[in-house]
């Protein structure tokens, strides 16, 4: 996974509450079989007009303004819903690293660590105040730190943001987790010894391709 | 000792690997897989040489995508297709049981786990959707997880996980006739909100949970997650037990009795701690109608759209206003003049017997109004339909004007054909009303069976304590 150390770009405004993976991903877009390519769909049905695929002008991931933007400026509970992982393939495909929102959900959360993806939270207030420079200001952009765990703007602002020190080591060295999990072979190894955990089929159900263990 | 919660209990056995300030290693004693969420798993399994460890604790289903009408032709939506063919290759390659369409035991993932007893008291329960917490009804702890949380899961059994903060919903009281589970975890939601279990595991307890059976209280557990808490759980009881006796993966005669004194310590300890506690009166809770865009957007079927003005928090306004429009509604419209064009009976939510049972007699000689396009009953598991058709309710729901279908997720999430059309409205038993979630462009009220097969009768949202509901449970 790609390290995260620190981001400077464009903020990407979503002014709504409760965006649910729903919205980042339809449904019609999980039947795929590799994690690639989501960036075009993210957002599907509020980004494009049908029939055609034409781009809604009024949606604001279409304004010019925000073209290349790759800080994702969002409100409460961003995330509900699904758990997903191709919302964040299509956040990190579309080209955001870093997402910056008063709240999200559980699953949606974890999801961007095994991607690469910064979700940072900040107050309900400083996200207000972001909301409102970000308006205010076309070409408005901001860094991310994450060694410093900063919100910073050309103006002076200076947000912190805290995040969990385990998290924080996953983004900046872009750990693999399974890797790391693996290195405790010998502790999976004994629990099984000691819980043997099993699955036995008392009677018989109509099962394919069981080969009884390893 | 410290009294320690249900969550806690089940935590602590499954602890493989604690180091201070880091999160956890946790065991996972049932691992389930759709077709939905597994292929990128795999393949990245694949990619690093890697093998699934414990193949005999893993099960695949193919429920998302797949057609709940004459399966035996062949599937035309291609992606589909190749979905299915994947996890058919994955499960072959790999020894992971599979129930494919065509296996008689084949149903929604949440459905089957609990019907065949693969799910058990105390386990650790993990899958790639978020309507996992379902399990949690036995007293396991069941969450939904990301597709690499998935391969982690293949690779090691184990998943990192931080200790979540507890939440205790007490729903104290007798449920009026007529109400259901569906009832109590909507009026849940619309009371802490979309995120207010946000972080949290919750525990259910109360009169009104443990009067509820098996049936019901997944229904509550199933629709945690919507209350933004990731996993719900009842502490095992006498229903449970009866419940789980004689399934065909939990043990039988002297197994099973040892087992059931085991699962009888799965409670959280009197003067547990818990982070929340939010209490309830079944008796103030009427049949539900969710009204908006997101299930906390939910109202009793007596009452009326509300109007943005009513919310005090500008976001919630602006949120409320955009759901009006999206799902075409006025503000005051009482919630028994909003018609209805189609109705789903199904879903991991609600497709289960009681369910079923419950909505069958409430049509039985009586038929689905002139103005409905479509009345669907999509039972959870192709167990269920089965025994559904013993007891003769395909027969009442078809005499009634409603199609009997095939196991599946189905119009809930309208992977396959049974898509909601632009701007039409449905009377949804499934979990989400979330902008495009049935169809793009169209609108779901959620709602219970009973409530569901009353609209479908009159044509619109009814009050079902209008209905003979004696038998309602």
């Amino acid at each position: 996974m790609k390290p995260f150390i620190t981001h400077t770009g464009l903020v990407q405004p979503i002014d709504k509450v409760n965006v649910d993976t729903d919205q980042m991903v339809p449904k019609q877009f999980l039947k795929a079989l590799t994690r690639q390519g989501f960036g075009r769909i993210l957002f599907y049905d509020w980004r494009y007009l049908q029939p055609g695929e034409k781009p809604n002008p009024e949606f604001v991931l279409n304004f010019p303004r925000y073209k290349g933007a790759s800080v994702l400026l969002a409100r409460a509970n961003f995330g509900c819903g699904s758990s997903r992982e191709h919302a964040p393939w299509a956040i990190g495909d579309y080209g955001f690293r870093v997402i910056l929102a008063p709240s999200y959900a559980d699953i949606f959360y974890n999801n961007c660590f095994k991607n690469g993806i910064l979700p940072a939270e900040l107050s309900e207030a400083q996200i207000e105040e972001l909301f409102q420079r970000t308006e205010k200001e076309e070409g408005y952009s901001l860094t991310v730190d994450l060694p410093s765990q900063m919100v910073r703007d050309n103006h002076g602002l200076e947000y912190k943001f805290e995040i969990v020190p385990s998290r924080k080591e996953v983004l900046l060295k872009g750990l693999d987790d399974i890797g790391t999990s693996l290195l405790h072979a010998d502790s999976i190894d004994a629990y099984e010894k000691a819980h043997a955990a099993s699955a036995p089929m008392y009677e018989t159900v109509d099962v394919k391709y069981y080969t009884n263990g390893k | 000792m410290t009294p320690k919660t249900l969550y806690e209990k089940i935590w602590n056995n499954h602890l493989v690997y604690e180091e201070p300030g880091k999160p956890s290693l946790i065991y996972i004693d049932r691992h389930l897989i759709h077709e939905g969420t597994s292929p990128q798993a795999f393949a990245g399994l694949k990619a690093e040489g890697r093998k699934v460890r414990r193949p005999d604790l893993t099960f695949a289903v193919m429920d998302h995508s797949v057609p709940t009408k004459d399966r035996l032709l062949p599937i035309m939506d291609q992606d589909a297709k190749l979905q299915f063919e994947a996890l058919e290759k994955n499960c072959r390659e790999t020894g992971v049981r599979l129930f494919d369409m065509h296996s008689k035991n084949q149903g929604i993932v949440h459905i089957i786990g609990p019907e065949l007893g693969i799910t058990q008291p105390g386990q650790t329960i993990v899958c790639g959707d978020s309507h996992t917490s379902t399990h949690g009804a036995f007293g396991t702890l069941a969450f939904g997880i990301g597709t690499s949380e998935v391969e982690h899961v293949l690779a090691t059994q184990c998943l990192v996980q931080s200790k979540s903060k507890t939440m205790y919903i007490v729903v104290n009281g007798k449920r009026p006739k007529g109400v259901t589970a569906k009832d109590i975890i909507l009026a849940i939601i619309g009371k802490i909100g979309i995120g207010g279990g946000t972080a949290h595991v919750a525990e259910y307890g109360g009169e009104a949970i443990r009067a509820l059976s098996m049936d019901g209280r997944m229904t509550v557990c199933n629709m945690t997650i919507e209350g933004g808490a990731r996993a719900g759980m009842v502490a095992p009881d006498e229903t449970t037990f009866a419940y789980l006796e004689g399934r065909p993966f939990v043990p039988r005669g002297k197994e099973f009795h040892e087992a059931v004194e085991r699962w009888k310590l799965l409670k959280s300890d009197d003067g547990a701690k818990f982070d929340i506690t939010v209490e309830l009166r079944a008796e103030q809770i009427g049949p539900q109608v969710t009204w908006g865009t997101n299930p906390g957007m939910v109202t009793s079927v007596t009452g009326r759209v509300p109007d943005p003005h009513d919310f005090k928090d500008l976001n919630d306004q602006k949120a409320t206003e955009s759901a009006l429009k999206y799902m075409g509604l006025k503000p005051g419209t009482p919630i028994v003049d909003i018609p209805v064009d189609r109705v789903f009976i199904g879903s991991c939510t609600n497709s289960r017997l009681d369910d079923l049972r419950a909505a069958a007699h409430l049509v039985e000689g009586k038929h689905v109004a002139k103005s409905i396009k479509q009345a669907l009953i999509v039972p959870g598991s192709r167990g269920i339909k089965a025994q559904a058709e013993k007891e003769g309710l395909d027969k009442i729901f078809s005499e009634a004007g409603f199609e009997w279908r095939d196991a599946g997720c189905s119009m809930c999430i309208g992977m396959n054909a049974d898509v909601l059309p632009p701007h039409e409205r449905s009377a949804s038993t499934s979990n989400r009303n979330f902008e495009g979630r049935q169809g793009r462009d169209s609108r779901t009220h959620l709602v219970s069976p009973v409530m569901a097969a009353a609209a479908a009768i009159a044509g619109h949202f009814v009050d079902v304590r209008e209905f003979d509901v004696a038998h309602v449970e």
